[in-house]
């Protein structure tokens, strides 16, 4: 095919929308709780400054056991979440049981390492197991693999850190912890101008995962000045 | 069996009429011309002992050793052919580290004994080869779970509670089922471990023999090692003592 020609188009980016990457320019997060975690997610696909989706859905399940909140790419995140899970499938079957967290990490990170030069992803691996329970895992741009008991990201997470350190705390009852992560998401996709919709949120324990949904109108509000 | 066997026991890919295959059993046969080797399993981890002949006065102790360190948590200790054993090793040892490689944990006991069992099946398979001539047992303790298995040169294995292979099998066998092992902590199982390898040794037919005691538990911090010196010290002497006991005991009867 030959190279499509663009020299009608405008130069000030105000058409980026024919041809810019889809990317989650985002606001995610995920937190630890007593007896599991809550992950929660905006919903804005940006495709330049046009806003492909607004009800996107960025808590991508791995296994059941095993969520991922992805930011940077759509494509790259949804493949690499696509490939892990394969991964963890098959190996959950020659184990017998269930794949810990610990290594549904280690396999996105292997992923995100080796192709970090190809990758734009940055991803928080959240889930729980019966050998450590409720875990995150947070594996940024380059492949690093570190577990936090809470951890935002996306670009949305640059203007929340401060809320996030200030407001954490270790073995939160359930119902407090969506409320904290529901918060420290509203103010981010407040602040942040490409994040935003409605807010999707996950509770991973023992029993699998819980799905919410906060729209847009529901949204917690805070000073906005 | 010298007229049955006769033509089918060349190769591992052929089955006998009467469906067997010689060189599996003639593995096995390997395997009970060597010392006894046991493993018991308490609440709190896991004891190997082995009975290690000495062939010559000349060898230096300490050499030849019948158990290894697969990985930090697992060990192996093994009857049969040594240069078989340390072949398993090897690709028991592989495993364990592309494991950890891959998915950054260490490998679960029971995957490990998938993948060992099914390499030494996989030597009973084809003409080109022949079966390993060893049994070995693989032991772990991992998040509070004592863990062990015995894999035959067929590529069987099974999960135990107590386990024995080598010359006096069938002796340590009754022996073990006398223990409560559901009750016992390994500090007390190493003593009772030490006392059927003394107890088996059959003294007529082979003169000299070297006690390795090995335990993987909460006590060594989940690692498999060498008992301490001092416990070993322990352990062989309560041995010593009841063979003497066991011995005086045979005379008086007398």
């Amino acid at each position: 095919m030959p190279p499509v020609n663009t020299d009608f188009m405008p130069q000030d980016g105000s058409n980026d929308w024919r041809d810019a990457a889809h990317s989650t320019g985002t606001s995610i997060m995920a937190s630890e709780f007593d007896g599991g975690v809550v992950i929660g997610a905006d919903s804005r696909t940006t495709t330049g400054a046009y806003i492909a989706n607004r009800v996107s859905d960025k808590l991508t399940r791995v296994t059941d056991h095993i969520y991922c909140c992805r930011s940077g790419s759509a494509a790259d995140t949804e493949a690499i979440a696509d490939i892990v899970g394969y991964h963890l499938n098959f190996h959950g079957m020659e184990l017998g049981e269930e794949p810990s967290v610990e290594v549904g990490a280690a396999i996105f990170k292997e992923l995100c390492y080796n192709y970090r030069d190809s990758l734009m992803a940055g991803i928080l691996v959240a889930g729980w197991d019966k050998k450590k329970g409720g875990q995150i895992y947070s594996i940024p741009i380059g492949g690093m693999c570190v577990r936090q008991e809470v951890s935002i990201g996306g670009s949305g997470s640059s203007y929340v850190y401060g809320y996030m350190d200030a407001n954490y705390k270790p073995k939160m009852s359930k119902e407090d912890c969506v409320k904290f992560v529901t918060n420290t998401l509203a103010l981010a996709m407040s602040r942040d101008g490409s994040s935003g919709g409605v807010i999707r949120l996950g509770i991973i324990t023992e029993e699998g995962i819980e799905r919410r949904v906060v729209l847009g109108n529901e949204l917690p509000k805070f000073y906005e000045g | 069996m010298s007229s049955i066997g006769t033509g089918y026991d060349l190769s591992a890919s052929q089955f006998s009429p009467d469906g067997r295959v010689f060189q599996v059993e003639y593995a096995m046969k390997a395997v009970e011309n060597s010392g006894t080797v046991i493993g018991l399993r308490g609440t709190d981890g896991i004891v190997l002992a082995a009975e290690k002949l000495i062939m010559s006065k000349l060898h230096e102790t300490s050499t030849n050793k019948r158990i290894f360190n697969i990985d930090r948590h697992i060990g192996m200790a093994f009857s049969g052919l040594i240069a078989d054993a340390r072949q398993i090793v090897e690709i028991a040892r592989k495993e364990a580290s592309n494991y950890r490689l891959q998915y950054g944990t260490s490998i679960p006991l029971k995957y490990l004994n998938d993948r060992v069992s099914m390499y030494m099946h996989a030597y009973t398979l084809y003409s080109a080869v022949r079966p390993f001539g060893c049994s070995v047992i693989l032991a772990s303790y991992e998040t509070d779970e004592p863990n062990m298995f015995l894999i035959d040169p067929s590529g069987v294995s099974y999960g135990y509670f107590g386990c024995a292979t080598g010359k006096a099998k069938q002796s340590a066998k009754t022996e073990i089922e006398k223990l409560k092992l559901g009750n016992l902590t390994c500090k007390e199982i190493v003593k009772e471990a030490a006392k059927i390898i003394y107890l088996v040794h059959d003294e007529l037919k082979d003169k000299n023999f070297e006690l390795e005691l090995s335990w993987v538990c909460k006590d060594s911090g989940g690692l498999h090692v060498k008992v301490p010196e001092s416990v070993y010290a322990d352990a062989e002497k309560a041995a010593k003592q009841a063979m003497e006991a066991d011995s005086e005991s045979d005379t008086e009867e007398m």
